[in-house]
């Protein structure tokens, strides 16, 4: 049987690498890139390139930014307040509470999460320029925002342990019901907690 | 030969969880039923999931399973205990941990083994309700190596089939239990064990385990008893575990915080 060009082959096995895609799909997007002018594929190998050369993990918040700053957007900000640490997994967590613009303060990117039964331990996770970070003192409150999950609650009960000595408070999201819910199909965990922490109206 | 039923109905713990596709999730659950199932969770992602607050690792769970093309589908889930005070205290967290990686590792798809059910569930209720799991863990133990088949042999020598003489022993994780000092030099790989620490093991392997949980064994036999076990453990599963460690990075915290 002729196969196809190493070329074309090279990059179906390049697609089928991404998740979610398969033989099929993979040769789809390959052959739809072989049939578009130029461009598109130029414009598609030059973001793939800069996406790895020209970003950089903050070295402050461990958030993502371009290459070469000294630190990201966030971190640089004056006004951003420093006394408020929102912790977070992985910085799509950052995109989504910034979208809320009701956090002026600034965050810490663990790159992760505590995941007892998959061997990920705290050593794993940048728990330790964390703590550096707020033993510096100007944080006042550290904001733990993992998610409500098994992992997450380990990873915000670890938080607490190291913390607590440092004297800052310590807060974690509130949980409860989700906006269109139903309290029918709560679960206990998320209703006991609905419970405790409900307000005055 | 009858088809098989499409949906079951059944009772079962989730074991662990990984993120499939856009929002939903694939569940490895513990099934009374049916053993070890895959399970597919639509939508578990979602903000507005009816199903995920019950689908978290560690729960008991009622649920209702479909059969899709590839995997099982979960239609409804119901917690029955969600155990949490373990989830609120990370030593439990790393002890239920443990718990279920070892029943995940020993354990293949599909095989029915409602005795092995029942264990985990009473094991993760001891871990939630008492004040020092560490027996409890340890009797789970034992229990899982009797119901997987691996039941190590701690009465008579393996060597020579004498009963096992009030003194310090060894143990082969190849022989799979105790040798005798008298054999052990024949036996390059035994490891030796201390009589309280043996003694221990017994009383675990054959009491109920409202009797065992009198057992109080001193630091240096409880070191020397999980040592022990999770050797075994390694050998048996040809791989070594990850909680282990996570457990004793945690007790490492506790003791230094103390």
């Amino acid at each position: 049987m002729a196969g196809l060009p190493a070329p074309l082959e090279a990059l179906i096995t390049a697609f089928e690498r991404l998740p979610g895609i398969g033989p099929k799909t993979a040769s789809r997007l390959a052959f739809f890139i072989l049939r578009q002018p130029d461009e598109v594929a130029q414009q598609l190998a030059e973001a793939l390139l800069a996406v790895k050369s020209q970003t950089a993990n903050c070295p402050v918040c461990f958030n993502i930014m371009l290459a070469g700053q000294e630190r990201c957007q966030i971190c640089a900000d004056p006004r951003r307040d420093e006394s408020q640490l929102c912790v977070v997994e992985d910085p799509l967590d950052v995109l989504v509470i910034e979208r809320t613009g009701g956090f002026l303060g600034r965050y810490h990117v663990l790159q992760g999460v505590l995941n007892p039964i998959e061997g990920i331990g705290p050593e794993q996770l940048r728990i330790r320029p964390l703590i550096e970070r707020v033993q510096e003192g100007r944080v006042r409150e550290v904001i733990i925002a993992t998610n409500p999950s098994m992992e997450g609650d380990a990873t915000a009960l670890y938080l607490r342990q190291q913390l607590a000595p440092l004297g800052v408070r310590i807060t974690r999201l509130a949980r409860g019901l989700p906006m269109g819910g139903d309290l029918e199909y709560a679960d206990q965990n998320t209703l006991l907690r609905a419970l405790a922490g409900r307000q005055e109206l | 030969m009858p088809a098989p039923p499409r949906t079951l109905s059944t009772e079962a713990v989730v074991l662990r969880h990984s993120d499939w596709g856009e929002a939903d999730r694939v569940l490895v659950l513990f099934t009374r039923e049916q053993g070890k199932v895959r399970a597919l969770a639509k939508g578990a992602r979602k903000m507005l999931s009816r199903k995920a607050g019950h689908l978290e690792p560690f729960t008991h769970v009622k649920v209702l399973l479909a059969l899709g093309k590839d995997f099982w589908i979960v239609t409804q889930a119901e917690t029955l205990n969600a155990f949490l005070s373990i989830r609120s205290d990370l030593l439990r967290t790393a002890y239920a941990a443990l718990v279920i990686e070892l029943l995940d590792r020993f354990t293949s798809d599909d095989g029915e083994n409602p005795a092995l059910f029942q264990l985990l569930v009473n094991t993760l209720s001891r871990i939630a309700s008492l004040e020092d799991p560490f027996i409890a863990v340890q009797y789970y133990h034992l229990r899982l190596l009797d119901l997987t088949g691996f039941r190590p042999q701690l009465f008579n020598c393996l060597r020579c089939g004498k009963e096992i003489q009030p003194e310090n022993q060894f143990f082969d994780f190849q022989e799979g239990g105790v040798i005798c000092p008298r054999c052990a030099p024949q036996v390059p790989t035994a490891r030796s064990v201390s009589l309280n620490t043996l003694k221990y093991l017994r009383h675990l392997q054959r009491s109920p385990f409202e009797t065992a949980q009198r057992a109080d064994p001193a630091p240096s036999e409880r070191n020397e008893m999980e040592t022990l076990l999770e050797g075994y453990f390694t050998y048996l599963l040809e791989r070594r575990l990850n909680t282990p460690h996570f457990l004793n990075e945690i007790r490492r915290e506790i003791a230094s915080r103390r």
